[in-house]
This record gives C-alpha cells, structure tokens and sequence, in this order.
C-alpha cells in the first residue's frame, strides 16, 4: 500500500466506460450518471491499475507532495 | 563566365532545382519525365541532398511533403497517369499549407495514352486535379533557358506562398536539346524560408491576410500538428464553420490576391492586330513561327503567352485583346485554356479554338492556315 | 491537472479525446507515449505520423512533432521526414484499415527498405471512423455493416506479411496486455531499422455490438483469453492454437538500415570523387 499517493478522477474526461470498475481488484469504484466515482477511498490500495486501463486518461494517480 | 551548353529541359529542370537549393527529391519512374528523377539520383549526392525512388506515384508526393516539413527544399516530377496519383496529397500540401514542386511533363491521355508524345491535356488537372476548393500556382515554360528559370521560380513562390507550385511541361520542353547559356540567372534571388522566432506561442497557420506565416521545421522544438483536417491556427483540427470559412478564403486568397506578384507571361507585337494568339508551353513556339508566316500574308498577328497559366494573367489579357479583331487559343489539348479565355473575354471579341491532340507537335503552317481560313471572307 | 504522462507528452487543451466510450486506442495510445518515457527521449526529436482513421487521431493529442496525413499514406510521409532528417525518431500510429488495406503497398516496401521506423498498428478488426465496415482483419463470418451475412474474407495476419516483406522488428501485442505493449513498443523504437507492433484493440461500438462481444471490460478480457505468449505456443498443438492470437516478439534482427546505406553511399561519392 502506498500511503503519499491519492486517486484523482477527472470528470470531464470520464466517459462511463466501466473499465476502471471491472478491473479494480478490490471494487472501491462504480459508476454513477455515466461517470466514475471512488466509492471507498479507504479501501483503495492504490494500485493504479484503473489508471493503466482508463482509455480516456480520466484516472489516475497523484503523488501528494 | 558561364559556359554556353547543350541541355535538355528536363535536365533543365534539375539544373534550375539544384540552383534553387533543392535537397529532397523521391519520385517513380514514368515517361516522359524520368530523366528529372535520373539526374536528381546522379546529382543530389553531390549538394547535401537526397534521392529515393519511392514505391509508388502517391507515396513520392507523400515523402516529398514529409521532407519539406523538415524544412528541405523537395520535388518531384511525374507526367499525366502520376500527375492523378498524386493529387490527393497535392491537395493535403494545399491545406496543411506544405511548400514543394511538382513537375509534370505531358504526355498524350487519357490514361496511358501516348507515353512517348506530347500533350497539353493537365491543363485543368493542374489546376483543379486536387478535391476540394483551393488556389495553386502553375508554372509552363516554352523553352529550355525558360525550364531553369521557371524552375527556379516555382521554388520561390512555393516557399513565399506556402504552397505547391506545379511546373507543366509537355514532352516537347521535356526532352528538347537547345544551347543555352545561364548567366544572366547566376544572381537570381532565391527565397529561403524564414524561421519563426516564438517557440512559446507559435502559431503554424496564423491568419494573415493574403499571406502566410512562417513554417518551422520538425525538430527544431516547435512541436506543432499539420493535419488536412479543417483546423485552427494552432493547427489543431475544427470543425467549427467560422474557423473552415476563414481558413479556405485564406487559402484561396492569398494565391488570388497576390496574382499581380506571381503572374509571368511574354507578349510580342500587342499593339493591336488583327489576331491575337494565346498559347503557352512548346505550341507557343509553333504559333511564334506562325505569326511570320501569316504577316507575309497580310495578317498582323500578337501573340501572348502566359507563362504563369495558373493563375492566369487575365488583368493583362483585358488590356491587349481588345486591339484585336479575333482572338486564338492554340494548344494540344482539345479547348482548355481556351475556357479561362473564353470567361475573360465574355463574348466581347471571337475567341476561336485551334487544338491538337493526336500525339503530334504543331506546324507553324496549320496553325497559320486555320486562321488564315478564317479570315477567308475578309478581315 | 492530469496524470504526469499526460501533462508531460499530451496536448491537455484537445481532451477529452474523440473516441467512443471503452474504445481502446486511448489505451495503446498511452502505452507508446510510456515507452518514449522509458526510454526518456527528447520530446522535439520525436515525430508522430497518422494516417487516416480512428487511430490516427492520435496524433492530435500528442505534443510531439504530429503529422496526420492522408489515408494509407503515413508510411510514405514519415519515409520522407526519416530520410530527410535521420535525427528524429519517427513513430507512425496507423489502424488495420489504413495500413493493412489502403496503405499496404507503404507499408510492405518500408518493410523491405528496412528504414528505422518504429509502426504501431491498432488493430480494432473493424473501419471505425466510417461506421463498421469490414476490415482486412476482421476475422471471417464475423459481422459488419458492409458484411451483413458475414464476412467470406480471409484474415489478413500482418505480422506475418511484415515478417515475410523485411521488417527486422516484428511483434504483436493488445491493449489489455498493456504492460507488454509498452515494452515491445520500446524495444521497437530502440531497434535500429524498420520495427512493426501491432496492437490489438477494441471497438465496443461498431465490431462489439455487432459481434455480441459484450461490453468493453468483456472485449479486454475476450483478449486475455484468446491469446497465447509465442513461448508457450511454441509447445502448443496447431488445434489447440485455433483461434487465438499468439503474442510476445515474433522477429529482432540486424540488417543493413535504409539511411545509413544511403549515408554510407554518400561518404563513398565523398572520398572517391572528390
């Protein structure tokens, strides 16, 4: 787990694919009016694979200073 | 001193790009303009530049376009069936504002024709060839001196205008021998491109009116999109009409509105007459031979011949041919230029039509004889 | 703010990008802007080339020297930028459409130039942009709008073709094995000489829907399960490799590269005939 890093979800740029919500592997992400939110930011591990998956660049991983 | 010598006009061709500077040159191989492509592979080794025969006529045109866009001067030379090939991609230099030059040496169509003999059917091709509305500049030398000079110009404006500029020849200019001699060019201005300064805020297709913006070389860290998308002046595609309507008025523009600046043409006994002939390229010199022969029969003939036919030097042509009874348009094609005379002069004075197109050159003789036949019932 | 990747190498004012909802290209996109990472290449020494398609948008959205050109032809333009200026490394984004149908003839004669070109192919089996129509790789009796009863074309594998034309880099990979991609992509950009990637992508909307292929986590994951790495396939049985796409590097090679024999060409005119 990586603890100075935080989950940030342009909404703009999200298209409500669903990728990001299959692929995570611990289901902390859904979709709601056709856009991705982060349901349970505790339970988020941080791994960045919604960000690897995410065609549209929408979600990612931000160092926190 | 330069030395008088024997040259052909496609060697004139090369001889005038490499005076140019030209340093890019990708081709196929097509009668009657292999020649270009042949010397450019002998001779480009020797100046810094480059050769490559490409696969195709459509990826020449594509690799030439790529090459300037690194800032090389870059051609290429075909001759009517290329000519159709490479039209798409001459329209995308047109959009993406791309300069480079084309020469095409006619040859005798539709299709693959009469390779070996000369035509002057590209007339519209060279003009309208390319999809869509746009302006282009068409330059069409009548003799092997004129091949250099007019090759030399097309690289100049292609880089002032940011624009393909088409050199059409046909297979009589191509590959007739004639001794020349090239000093009075050894000081000719040539025009280089002009490298922007502003990295920061770099504006690719920055609106200017009746004119272009200056275009940086890939590499040189401007990091800018070309695209034959509609685009903005950044150019970054757009589909907002304001943007399209713009863009194509400046396009049009800034060939149309600089006509004064890029039209060339040669005139002989303009004064007035009783006919004026208009022809351009290799029939011009047919007609120049004519007009002796028909003053001995009692008819005064001018010629005028455009040298730039696209755009055509119609300012010029509305001050001569009303000091003519008739007017002629001779060329090897069935009626092309004659249609761009045809509107300038609006049924103000006969325009006749004197063509030929079955693979043969002119005489001096038929062409005297058919206007001679039509002055029959008196001029 | 965006990610760092993308602040860094796209041109953040043209997101979002055109592309349909779950559609893929985003995917192989950013895969080749994190190879040019990797291998920490000067942003003005890069030069992007596109075609013509929904891959070939790509171009747009990246801060590079970008060139989106005419359909089937940006082998040829990026021949031209290559040739004239060796000191760029030049990338071409291109799709199954534009590069295995339209553009074929560029693309095989690079191949056979051997030109250091690194070409990446997004091969989503379908012509998007127009709608769906069939491509040379849509697979047969699958459906598309100009294939209503199914499709009687044969499968066009263009590795393959790339292989047997001269290519000297060859490899295939797909949009969900992303972190493969990017290596391949990097190993291709650093090879010397002609490099062909294709990626296998999807299209949820034009081949998905009208192959019934689910939604686009379903199409990744289809990916995932009919695709074989080339280490393993080697022990697999012809039977057992039917329908499936092997992945993984299929040719590395060093041959004479295009540029540098036309350089080597010119020193010889240099010393010889000066």
């Amino acid at each position: 787990m990586v603890k100075n890093k935080e989950l940030v979800i342009i909404e703009e740029w999200c298209k409500g694919c669903g990728i990001c919500v299959e692929f995570c592997p611990v289901k902390v992400l859904e979709i709601k009016n056709d856009k991705v939110r982060l349901i349970d930011a505790d339970k988020c591990i941080k791994c960045g694979i919604c960000e690897l998956r995410c065609p549209d660049f929408a979600i990612y991983l931000e160092v926190k200073e | 001193m330069m030395a008088t010598r024997l040259m052909q006009g496609n060697e004139a061709v090369v001889e005038g790009a490499i005076a140019a500077g030209l340093k890019f040159y990708a081709g196929y191989p097509i009668t009657p303009s292999t020649e270009i492509a042949e010397l450019c592979a002998e001779k480009l080794p020797f100046v810094g530049g480059k050769f490559i025969q490409m696969e195709d006529e459509i990826a020449s045109m594509a690799a030439v376009i790529g090459a300037s866009l690194t800032g090389l001067k870059a051609m290429t030379a075909t001759s009517g069936p290329g000519f159709s090939l490479k039209q798409e991609n001459i329209g995308f230099a047109a959009i993406a504002e791309v300069p480079c030059v084309i020469a095409d040496v006619q040859r005798r169509g539709p299709s693959t024709g009469m390779p070996t003999s000369p035509a002057q059917g590209d007339v519209m091709q060279s003009r309208w060839g390319t999809h869509g509305d746009h302006s282009i500049i068409v330059l069409s030398p009548s003799s092997v001196k004129e091949a250099y000079y007019v090759t030399i110009q097309a690289f100049n404006l292609s880089e002032k205008y940011r624009t393909p500029v088409i050199i059409l020849m046909d297979e009589v200019i191509g590959h007739l021998r004639e001794a020349v001699n090239l000093e009075e060019y050894k000081d000719i201005e040539i025009i280089e491109r002009t490298m922007p300064q502003d990295k920061e805020n770099y504006l690719p297709y920055q609106h200017i009116e009746n004119g272009v913006a200056p275009l940086a070389p890939f590499g040189k860290g401007f990091r800018f999109h070309v695209t034959g998308l509609v685009h903005n002046e950044d150019g970054l595609p757009t589909n907002d009409p304001k943007v399209a309507e713009k863009l194509i008025e400046r396009l049009v523009g800034k060939i149309e509105n600089n006509k004064r600046d890029i039209v060339m043409f040669e005139e002989k006994y303009t004064e007035g007459g009783d006919v004026l002939i208009i022809s351009f390229g290799s029939s011009a010199r047919a007609c120049e031979a004519a007009i002796e022969n028909l003053k001995k029969e009692g008819i005064q003939a001018g010629l005028f011949r455009p040298i730039a036919i696209w755009p055509f030097p119609d300012e010029r042509l509305k001050e001569i041919y009303p000091k003519f009874k008739k007017v002629f348009v001779v060329e090897m094609n069935t009626g092309q230029l004659y249609y761009e005379v045809d509107r300038i002069v609006k049924g103000d004075t006969y325009v006749g039509k004197i063509n030929k197109f079955n693979g043969e050159f002119f005489t001096p003789c038929e062409i005297a004889e058919k206007i001679k036949e039509s002055f029959k019932n008196g001029i | 703010m965006a990610s760092e990747l993308v602040e860094k190498y796209f041109r953040k004012e043209t997101l979002p990008n055109i592309w349909c909802p779950g559609c893929s290209n985003g995917t192989v996109t950013a895969a080749i802007v994190r190879a040019i990472d990797n291998l920490g290449l000067d942003k003005d020494k890069v030069c992007i080339v596109s075609g013509i398609g929904c891959s070939s948008r790509a171009s747009g959205y990246l801060d590079f020297n970008t060139l989106h050109t005419t359909h089937g032809r940006a082998i040829a333009f990026a021949t031209g930028i290559k040739f004239a200026n060796p000191e760029l490394t030049v990338i071409v984004i291109t799709g199954d459409g534009d590069n295995a149908a339209i553009g074929g003839n560029h693309f095989i004669h690079a191949c056979r130039r051997n030109i250091d070109l690194t070409v990446v192919m997004y091969n989503n089996h379908i012509y998007g942009m127009t709608g769906g129509q069939y491509s040379p790789t849509t697979p047969r009796f699958d459906r598309a709008t100009t294939a209503p009863y199914g499709n009687i074309d044969r499968y066009f594998d263009i590795c393959k073709l790339a292989i047997g034309a001269g290519a000297t880099y060859v490899a295939r990979s797909t949009a969900y094995h992303v972190q493969q991609l990017t290596k391949l992509i990097e190993k291709g950009i650093s090879h010397k000489g002609f490099s062909f990637i294709e990626a296998l992508s999807t299209c949820p909307t034009y081949y998905g829907r009208r192959n019934k292929k689910g939604s686009p986590a379903d199409m990744l994951k289809w990916l995932k399960d009919h695709t074989v790495d080339i280490k393993q396939a080697s022990k697999m049985t012809a039977e057992e490799l039917n329908g499936k796409f092997i992945i993984g590097e299929f040719l590395n090679v060093e041959e004479p590269e295009y540029v540098e024999e036309y350089e080597k060409m010119i020193e010889n005119l240099r010393v010889n005939y000066k």
